[in-house]
């Protein structure tokens, strides 16, 4: 863990919405940062060989590539197998994201969630019955939530405080 | 739709953009086309919203930022106030209303149908912002954070003709 310094907060700002599409980027953004593009290139370097950033390149929309059903789907697992099971469920290709969160019971008794893509709900339901298939009779009960509005979209970025 | 040859270009450059002088010249000349060309071609796929975003990805947890799922039970008349609250909030990313499929997860109580990303450069401030959440609210903000991660991004089948790396 290697903690950021006040230049890697600045980069992060300048580029977390996306690299300038101009013939020189890094000179572009060292310049707004008053820096020089080889002092940008040497820091996003170090950045990723730091894992701070996972990759350079495109995110592309899911949505517009046909992915237009995306259900966030809960899964009430046993305890001592939700590790086992969850690298299981990772590894299928549908499964965008998987991770182990907390249960809120009596509210919230779902400790495994993983992110359903499909071009239909029906699409997504089939995955969610293979899904419930890998987890057999270690799931209690599952869910699956779509989201029918999107209330706020900035990309998931930090706020410069 | 997207053509066959956009779909390739997003897979080529789904990660590895050089950290060069040229990067897009140096880009297109593995693609086998021009600079210009590469980068009208990005231009035109970022304004349809083909894709979100050309640049780095970040992993803010590594420098000891943090992201959180959270979510809370919002009475329906006063679900726009709710949500026009935190759209307010910088610290909030996403923002979905989500709707439960088979009714389980609302069982017994209140379902909770607004899910949202709490992203702050320090991990500290979470409680913070929860705390300021709640007070503007008087509803309860509910915390996942993540405890295990087994999976991350998208294996996009779409691409299978061509070969994508997840890094």
């Amino acid at each position: 863990m290697s903690a950021m310094d006040d230049l890697d907060r600045r980069l992060i700002g300048a580029t977390q919405a996306g690299l300038p599409l101009v013939p020189r980027p890094y000179e572009a953004i060292g310049a707004s940062l008053g820096i020089s593009g080889d002092l940008v290139r040497e820091r996003l370097q170090s950045m990723l060989d730091r894992g701070l950033i996972r990759r350079i390149g495109a995110v592309p929309n899911h949505y517009r590539m046909g992915f237009t059903a995306n259900g966030m789907s809960v899964w009430d697992v046993d305890d001592e197998r939700v590790d086992a099971l969850g690298e299981a469920v990772g590894r299928m290709p549908f499964v965008s994201h998987c991770y182990r969160r907390p249960r809120h019971l009596p509210v919230w008794r779902f400790n495994l969630f993983a992110m359903l893509h499909g071009r239909s709900r029906d699409e997504v339901e089939v995955q969610a019955r293979q899904v419930a298939d890998v987890l057999g009779q270690a799931c209690r009960a599952h869910d699956i939530l779509y989201s029918t509005a999107i209330l706020k979209k900035t990309g998931l970025r930090i706020s410069e405080s | 739709m997207l053509s066959q040859d956009d779909r390739r270009l997003i897979a080529a450059l789904h990660g590895g953009f050089p950290l060069t002088d040229r990067p897009f010249a140096d880009m297109a000349l593995q693609l086998g086309c021009g600079e210009d060309m590469l980068i009208d071609r990005l231009q035109r796929l970022l304004s349809h919203g083909d894709l979100t975003r050309f640049g780095p990805l970040f992993q803010i947890e590594r420098a000891g930022g943090r992201f959180v799922l959270a979510a809370m039970a919002v009475p329906e008349e006063r679900f726009n106030e709710v949500a026009e609250v935190l759209s307010g909030m910088p610290e909030v990313a996403h923002n979905y209303r989500r709707e439960s499929a088979y009714g389980v997860a609302g069982e017994g109580s209140e379902p909770l149908n607004m899910w949202f990303v709490i992203a702050v450069a320090r991990a500290d401030e979470v409680a913070d912002v929860v705390r300021r959440m709640e007070a503007a609210t008087g509803l309860r903000v509910f915390e996942f954070p993540k405890e295990r991660e087994f999976f991350v991004e998208l294996r996009l089948p779409l691409l299978e003709d061509a070969h994508v790396s997840h890094g």
